[in-house]
Protein backbone atom coordinates (compact mmCIF):
# COMPACT_ATOMS: atom_id res chain seq x y z
CA UNK A 1 0.00 0.00 0.00
CA UNK A 2 0.58 3.90 -0.67
CA UNK A 3 2.37 5.94 1.95
CA UNK A 4 -0.01 9.17 2.61
CA UNK A 5 0.73 12.25 3.93
CA UNK A 6 -1.48 12.82 7.07
CA UNK A 7 -4.72 13.75 6.02
CA UNK A 8 -6.16 17.62 6.36
CA UNK A 9 -8.80 17.91 8.81
CA UNK A 10 -10.47 19.54 6.20
CA UNK A 11 -10.32 15.90 4.16
CA UNK A 12 -11.87 14.66 6.64
CA UNK A 13 -14.58 16.73 6.93
CA UNK A 14 -15.01 16.46 3.01
CA UNK A 15 -15.27 13.37 3.83
CA UNK A 16 -17.54 13.04 6.73
CA UNK A 17 -19.61 15.56 4.30
CA UNK A 18 -21.85 12.84 3.10
CA UNK A 19 -24.82 11.27 5.01
CA UNK A 20 -23.80 7.55 3.67
CA UNK A 21 -19.97 8.39 4.78
CA UNK A 22 -21.33 9.20 8.02
CA UNK A 23 -23.44 5.74 8.36
CA UNK A 24 -21.00 3.61 7.08
CA UNK A 25 -18.35 4.94 9.49
CA UNK A 26 -20.71 4.94 12.58
CA UNK A 27 -21.97 0.98 11.14
CA UNK A 28 -17.85 0.48 11.87
CA UNK A 29 -17.47 1.99 14.96
CA UNK A 30 -20.92 0.57 16.41
CA UNK A 31 -21.10 -2.83 15.11
CA UNK A 32 -17.21 -2.73 14.45
CA UNK A 33 -14.95 -4.11 11.55
CA UNK A 34 -16.63 -5.34 8.21
CA UNK A 35 -16.27 -5.96 4.94
CA UNK A 36 -18.00 -3.86 1.71
CA UNK A 37 -20.20 -6.65 1.51
CA UNK A 38 -21.45 -7.20 4.67
CA UNK A 39 -22.18 -3.19 5.28
CA UNK A 40 -24.21 -2.88 1.74
CA UNK A 41 -26.43 -5.69 3.76
CA UNK A 42 -26.75 -3.24 6.38
CA UNK A 43 -27.44 0.26 4.61
CA UNK A 44 -29.66 0.73 1.79
CA UNK A 45 -26.51 1.20 -0.90
CA UNK A 46 -25.41 -1.00 -3.66
CA UNK A 47 -22.00 -2.88 -2.68
CA UNK A 48 -20.61 -0.65 -5.64
CA UNK A 49 -21.22 2.45 -3.36
CA UNK A 50 -20.40 1.30 -0.85
CA UNK A 51 -16.66 0.49 -1.84
CA UNK A 52 -16.29 3.96 -3.32
CA UNK A 53 -17.65 5.81 -0.14
CA UNK A 54 -14.95 3.82 1.53
CA UNK A 55 -12.49 5.00 -0.53
CA UNK A 56 -12.73 8.17 0.24
CA UNK A 57 -13.14 7.61 3.78
CA UNK A 58 -9.70 5.57 3.25
CA UNK A 59 -8.29 8.44 1.39
CA UNK A 60 -9.31 11.01 4.51
CA UNK A 61 -7.35 8.34 6.50
CA UNK A 62 -10.80 7.53 8.35
CA UNK A 63 -11.14 3.95 7.58
CA UNK A 64 -8.05 1.21 6.63
CA UNK A 65 -9.03 -1.60 5.12
CA UNK A 66 -6.81 -5.71 5.56
CA UNK A 67 -7.18 -8.25 3.29
CA UNK A 68 -8.93 -11.13 3.72
CA UNK A 69 -9.39 -13.81 1.62
CA UNK A 70 -10.98 -12.31 -1.30
CA UNK A 71 -12.94 -9.38 0.80
CA UNK A 72 -11.05 -6.04 2.81
CA UNK A 73 -12.37 -5.52 5.80
CA UNK A 74 -12.87 -2.03 6.90
CA UNK A 75 -12.50 -0.76 10.24
CA UNK A 76 -12.32 3.11 11.77
CA UNK A 77 -9.23 4.97 12.32
CA UNK A 78 -10.13 7.24 16.00
CA UNK A 79 -6.78 9.58 15.82
CA UNK A 80 -8.08 11.88 12.55
CA UNK A 81 -11.48 12.32 14.23
CA UNK A 82 -10.13 13.39 17.52
CA UNK A 83 -7.12 15.54 15.57
CA UNK A 84 -10.41 17.29 13.47
CA UNK A 85 -12.22 17.74 16.84
CA UNK A 86 -9.34 19.34 17.89
CA UNK A 87 -8.66 21.91 15.34
CA UNK A 88 -12.42 22.88 15.05
CA UNK A 89 -11.96 23.31 18.51
CA UNK A 90 -9.15 25.66 18.60
CA UNK A 91 -11.15 27.67 15.42
CA UNK A 92 -13.81 28.35 17.57
CA UNK A 93 -11.53 29.22 20.78
CA UNK A 94 -9.71 32.31 18.20
CA UNK A 95 -13.19 33.56 17.54
CA UNK A 96 -13.87 33.45 20.89
CA UNK A 97 -10.44 35.31 21.48
CA UNK A 98 -11.28 37.53 18.70
CA UNK A 99 -15.35 38.46 19.79
CA UNK A 100 -13.46 39.43 23.35
CA UNK A 101 -10.99 41.98 21.35
CA UNK A 102 -13.82 43.35 19.45
CA UNK A 103 -15.92 43.76 22.95
CA UNK A 104 -12.94 45.47 24.36
CA UNK A 105 -12.08 47.66 21.91
CA UNK A 106 -16.57 48.62 21.44
CA UNK A 107 -16.08 49.32 25.06
CA UNK A 108 -13.43 51.67 25.11
CA UNK B 1 -28.66 23.23 13.46
CA UNK B 2 -24.95 22.48 13.40
CA UNK B 3 -23.19 22.62 9.93
CA UNK B 4 -19.44 22.75 8.82
CA UNK B 5 -19.55 25.48 10.84
CA UNK B 6 -18.27 27.75 13.71
CA UNK B 7 -20.64 29.79 15.75
CA UNK B 8 -19.66 32.03 18.30
CA UNK B 9 -21.56 34.95 19.94
CA UNK B 10 -20.87 37.57 22.84
CA UNK B 11 -23.08 40.55 23.84
CA UNK B 12 -21.07 43.56 24.25
CA UNK B 13 -21.73 46.86 26.06
CA UNK B 14 -21.36 49.57 23.17
CA UNK B 15 -24.57 50.03 20.85
CA UNK B 16 -24.48 48.77 17.25
CA UNK B 17 -23.23 51.53 15.42
CA UNK B 18 -20.23 51.40 17.60
CA UNK B 19 -19.24 47.54 17.11
CA UNK B 20 -19.98 48.10 13.33
CA UNK B 21 -17.13 50.26 13.46
CA UNK B 22 -15.17 47.99 15.32
CA UNK B 23 -15.79 45.43 12.84
CA UNK B 24 -15.53 46.94 9.75
CA UNK B 25 -12.82 49.88 9.83
CA UNK B 26 -9.11 48.78 9.02
CA UNK B 27 -7.70 50.67 12.16
CA UNK B 28 -9.71 48.68 14.32
CA UNK B 29 -9.90 45.68 12.89
CA UNK B 30 -5.78 45.17 13.08
CA UNK B 31 -6.55 45.07 16.63
CA UNK B 32 -8.96 42.33 16.60
CA UNK B 33 -7.38 40.19 13.23
CA UNK B 34 -4.65 40.61 12.24
CA UNK B 35 -1.75 43.37 12.38
CA UNK B 36 -2.89 45.57 9.47
CA UNK B 37 -6.10 45.58 7.39
CA UNK B 38 -6.90 47.10 4.06
CA UNK B 39 -10.50 46.78 3.26
CA UNK B 40 -12.75 48.31 0.56
CA UNK B 41 -16.28 47.97 2.57
CA UNK B 42 -18.52 47.65 -0.10
CA UNK B 43 -20.00 44.03 -1.85
CA UNK B 44 -16.54 42.83 -4.26
CA UNK B 45 -14.37 45.13 -2.26
CA UNK B 46 -10.88 43.46 -1.16
CA UNK B 47 -9.69 42.96 1.54
CA UNK B 48 -5.66 42.27 2.66
CA UNK B 49 -5.69 40.87 6.62
CA UNK B 50 -1.92 41.04 7.45
CA UNK B 51 0.17 38.86 10.06
CA UNK B 52 3.63 40.49 10.42
CA UNK B 53 4.47 36.65 11.42
CA UNK B 54 2.73 34.34 8.32
CA UNK B 55 2.01 37.11 5.46
CA UNK B 56 -1.08 38.45 3.85
CA UNK B 57 -4.49 36.94 3.88
CA UNK B 58 -6.91 38.24 0.88
CA UNK B 59 -10.60 38.67 1.30
CA UNK B 60 -13.48 39.48 -0.52
CA UNK B 61 -16.36 41.52 1.27
CA UNK B 62 -19.72 39.85 0.39
CA UNK B 63 -22.50 42.11 2.58
CA UNK B 64 -22.66 45.40 4.01
CA UNK B 65 -25.96 46.24 5.40
CA UNK B 66 -24.90 48.28 8.40
CA UNK B 67 -25.34 48.21 11.07
CA UNK B 68 -26.38 44.63 11.42
CA UNK B 69 -25.18 42.64 8.26
CA UNK B 70 -21.22 42.25 7.46
CA UNK B 71 -19.46 39.53 5.62
CA UNK B 72 -16.32 38.23 3.58
CA UNK B 73 -14.99 35.40 2.46
CA UNK B 74 -11.22 34.85 3.30
CA UNK B 75 -8.53 32.51 1.61
CA UNK B 76 -6.89 30.47 4.34
CA UNK B 77 -3.42 29.98 2.47
CA UNK B 78 -1.95 33.40 2.84
CA UNK B 79 -1.19 35.08 -0.58
CA UNK B 80 -3.75 33.61 -2.45
CA UNK B 81 -7.06 35.01 -3.45
CA UNK B 82 -10.20 33.69 -1.94
CA UNK B 83 -12.11 31.66 -3.96
CA UNK B 84 -13.90 28.28 -3.63
CA UNK B 85 -12.11 25.41 -2.42
CA UNK B 86 -9.92 27.32 -0.48
CA UNK B 87 -11.68 30.06 1.63
CA UNK B 88 -14.32 30.07 4.33
CA UNK B 89 -16.94 32.81 4.73
CA UNK B 90 -17.29 35.00 7.87
CA UNK B 91 -20.49 36.29 8.83
CA UNK B 92 -21.88 38.65 11.40
CA UNK B 93 -24.66 39.48 12.56
CA UNK B 94 -25.34 42.46 14.86
CA UNK B 95 -28.54 43.07 17.21
CA UNK B 96 -29.46 45.49 19.81
CA UNK B 97 -29.53 44.52 23.41
CA UNK B 98 -30.80 46.42 25.74
CA UNK B 99 -28.58 49.69 25.28
CA UNK B 100 -25.88 47.06 23.80
CA UNK B 101 -25.13 44.99 20.70
CA UNK B 102 -25.47 40.98 20.63
CA UNK B 103 -22.61 40.36 17.87
CA UNK B 104 -23.04 36.64 16.85
CA UNK B 105 -19.99 34.76 13.85
CA UNK B 106 -20.60 32.19 11.57
CA UNK B 107 -17.68 30.97 9.91
CA UNK B 108 -18.47 28.34 7.11
CA UNK B 109 -17.18 25.93 4.36
CA UNK B 110 -14.14 23.87 6.37
CA UNK B 111 -15.38 21.04 4.52
CA UNK B 112 -14.60 22.09 0.93
CA UNK B 113 -10.93 23.44 2.37
CA UNK B 114 -7.87 22.02 0.95
CA UNK B 115 -9.36 18.69 -0.62
CA UNK B 116 -7.84 17.12 -3.60
CA UNK B 117 -10.26 18.06 -6.99
CA UNK B 118 -11.95 14.34 -6.87
CA UNK B 119 -12.74 14.48 -3.14
CA UNK B 120 -14.13 18.16 -3.12
CA UNK B 121 -16.33 16.74 -6.50
CA UNK B 122 -17.89 14.83 -3.88
CA UNK B 123 -18.11 17.13 -1.05
CA UNK B 124 -19.54 20.43 -2.54
CA UNK B 125 -22.50 18.48 -4.27
CA UNK B 126 -23.88 17.31 -1.29
CA UNK B 127 -25.45 18.11 1.90
CA UNK B 128 -22.99 19.12 4.93
CA UNK B 129 -26.11 19.41 7.27
CA UNK B 130 -26.00 18.18 10.36
CA UNK B 131 -22.47 16.23 10.70
CA UNK B 132 -20.83 17.98 12.81
CA UNK B 133 -22.78 16.96 15.64
CA UNK B 134 -23.13 13.74 14.60
CA UNK B 135 -19.60 13.95 14.33
CA UNK B 136 -18.76 14.17 17.63
CA UNK B 137 -21.17 11.91 18.97
CA UNK B 138 -18.94 9.49 16.84
CA UNK B 139 -15.78 10.67 17.83
CA UNK B 140 -17.66 9.79 21.21
CA UNK B 141 -18.53 5.97 20.06
CA UNK B 142 -14.80 5.91 18.62
CA UNK B 143 -12.98 6.26 21.92
CA UNK B 144 -14.97 4.66 23.68
CA UNK B 145 -12.96 1.24 24.98
CA UNK B 146 -13.94 -1.38 22.90
CA UNK B 147 -16.86 -3.75 24.39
Amino acid sequence: MRLRPAPEPAGVLAAMADPTRRRLLEELVTAGAATATTLAGRLPVTRQAVVKHLAVLSQAGLVTGQRQGREVRYEVRTSPLATTADWLTGLATEWDRRLAAIKRIAES
Amino acid sequence: MATDRIEREIVIGAPPQRVWQVLTEAEHISGWFGDATEIDLRPGGAIVFTWNKYGSHHGVVERVEPPRFFSYRWARPAGEPAAEGNSTLVEFTLSPDGAGTRLRVVETGFASLAVTEEERGVAVKENIEGWIAEFGELRGYAERPAA
